[in-house]
């Protein structure tokens, strides 16, 4: 007994090593796998209230290119109101229309902490579930799809980027509607992602825009990018390979919305039906 | 003895700033992040006890963690980086020298040893700390690459700092 207590005092340096570097092992499996809820991220107080101070003073120095972005996005809207088109028949009616029944809701919300250098890149934005955020929700932004909701807290919330390793997204090509996985590529370049999966029968274009897809989470037809290249490098699976420009500069990410689909629940509902009789 | 504790808790507080709001920014061709904050536990007295360091070294991870939003990835290679201080230490250092020696900083301890202390323990931390946030060996190659070039990065910020804090009068 005096023996083994000797030697534990004098490899004492190991024995610690041991005990920390497994309760440290325990924090980091725990979170991967489970996406539990911690209390150590950026949605508790003091490191959320740091990061929306220092988002203060980035955003003021940047106030004109998001201007600039505002009033296009403006313009563009502006373009699809009925006001602005021309009425060449004479006489027309108003119809109460209730074939239309809104199905996606957006959220509006400020990026207030962001990374692209990371194998796993991940945003916090300032709106949590006080404004009607739920985990499992899809985020876009103007140019495109931004990435998925993985933890919600009461005024904030944490959005897994589509710069991720786990981020898979059902793509298609918006000339041909031909199906596909969309994933980032494994070379950690922010601008380009890998398209898989897709048939081959399909004839994709250089340049042509790759959107969601009518499976995914996000409403169909966002765009997530361009074609740039038709035989990937880092192929993967059997079928069609293409890398894609994406579309979200994820640098310059200061505005996202957060997509409600009122349908989500009732199909999640079913689906899990589903699995249960099967 | 309270002085310190007081230099050590400023430069606590001033790395994790440091990096937090500055080097998480910073990227060199996707390749080279730097991780300056290690410099806290390279720069801790060589007397501290054991228990004492690894409690810090994990609490410095959790704190780097709590920002960069990876629980326990940060703090898995702060608390065997404080491992391999350890034993580099009692290999390479004699107990006796302690009076006259209480920091490893540059100005103390000389370009060649500062050098390969800060070389050789930034290397451990980086190959640990990127190959825990991959976790694939199917992208060795290239987690390689980047931890080599993130440790010349962080080795070439660490000898800056103990440039710019290089106290000529201590030394004999």
């Amino acid at each position: 007994m005096r023996n083994l207590l000797i030697f534990i005092s004098k490899y004492n340096a190991f024995f610690l090593f041991i005990i920390f570097e497994v309760s440290a092992l325990v924090i980091y499996i725990k979170y991967n796998s489970f996406q539990k809820a911690t209390f150590i991220n950026s949605t508790n107080q003091v490191t959320g209230g740091l990061y929306a101070r220092a988002d203060q003073l980035k955003s003021y120095i940047s106030l004109r290119e998001v201007n600039d972005s505002l009033a296009r996005e403006n313009a563009r809207l502006r373009n699809q109101l009925k006001t602005s088109f021309y009425i060449d028949s004479a006489a027309h009616h108003k119809v109460v229309d209730t074939i239309y029944k809104q199905q996606y809701e957006y959220i509006d919300a400020a990026v207030i902490n962001n990374s692209t250098n990371h194998r796993n890149n991940y945003l916090t934005i300032n709106k949590g579930s006080r404004a009607g955020i739920v985990k499992g929700m899809g985020v876009i932004c103007a140019q495109g799809v931004v990435g998925k909701v993985v933890f919600v807290g009461e005024h904030l919330s944490v959005v897994q980027s589509l710069l991720h390793k786990e981020t898979i997204i059902s793509a298609a090509l918006a000339g041909t509607k031909d199906l596909g996985s969309f994933i980032w590529g494994d070379n950690l370049d922010p601008h380009v992602g890998l398209l898989y999966n897709v048939s081959n029968n399909a004839t994709p274009k250089l340049g042509e825009l790759v959107v969601t897809s009518d499976l995914s989470l996000f409403p169909a037809g966002i765009p997530i990018g361009k074609i740039s290249n038709l035989h990937s490098k880092s192929a993967k699976g059997a079928f069609l390979n293409m890398d894609v420009n994406i579309a979200v500069d994820f640098s310059k990410l200061q505005y996202v919305y957060v997509v409600n689909n009122k349908l989500a629940q009732e199909q999640r509902g079913l689906e899990a039906q589903q699995k249960k009789d099967e | 003895m309270s002085r310190t504790i007081i230099i050590n808790l400023l430069r606590f507080i001033v790395l994790v700033f440091i990096q937090v709001f500055l080097l998480k920014n910073i990227t060199l061709y996707n390749l080279s992040t730097p991780y300056l904050y290690i410099l806290f536990i390279l720069l801790l007295p060589f007397e501290i006890p054991n228990l004492l360091l690894f409690v810090l070294a994990f609490i410095l991870g959790l704190a780097i963690d709590a920002f960069y939003d990876t629980p326990g990835l940060h703090t898995t290679a702060c608390v065997l980086l404080a491992f391999v201080r350890i034993l580099f230490i009692s290999i390479t250092v004699q107990k006796e020298g302690f009076d006259n020696e209480p920091e490893p900083t540059l100005s103390i301890m000389g370009f060649r040893w500062f050098f390969t202390y800060a070389l050789v323990l930034t290397l451990f931390h980086h190959f640990f700390l990127f190959n825990m946030e991959v976790f694939r060996f199917s992208e060795i190659q290239y987690t390689l690459g980047r931890v080599v070039l993130s440790s010349l990065f962080t080795v070439f910020l660490i000898l800056v700092s103990g440039l710019l804090f290089y106290k000529s009068k201590e030394r004999k």
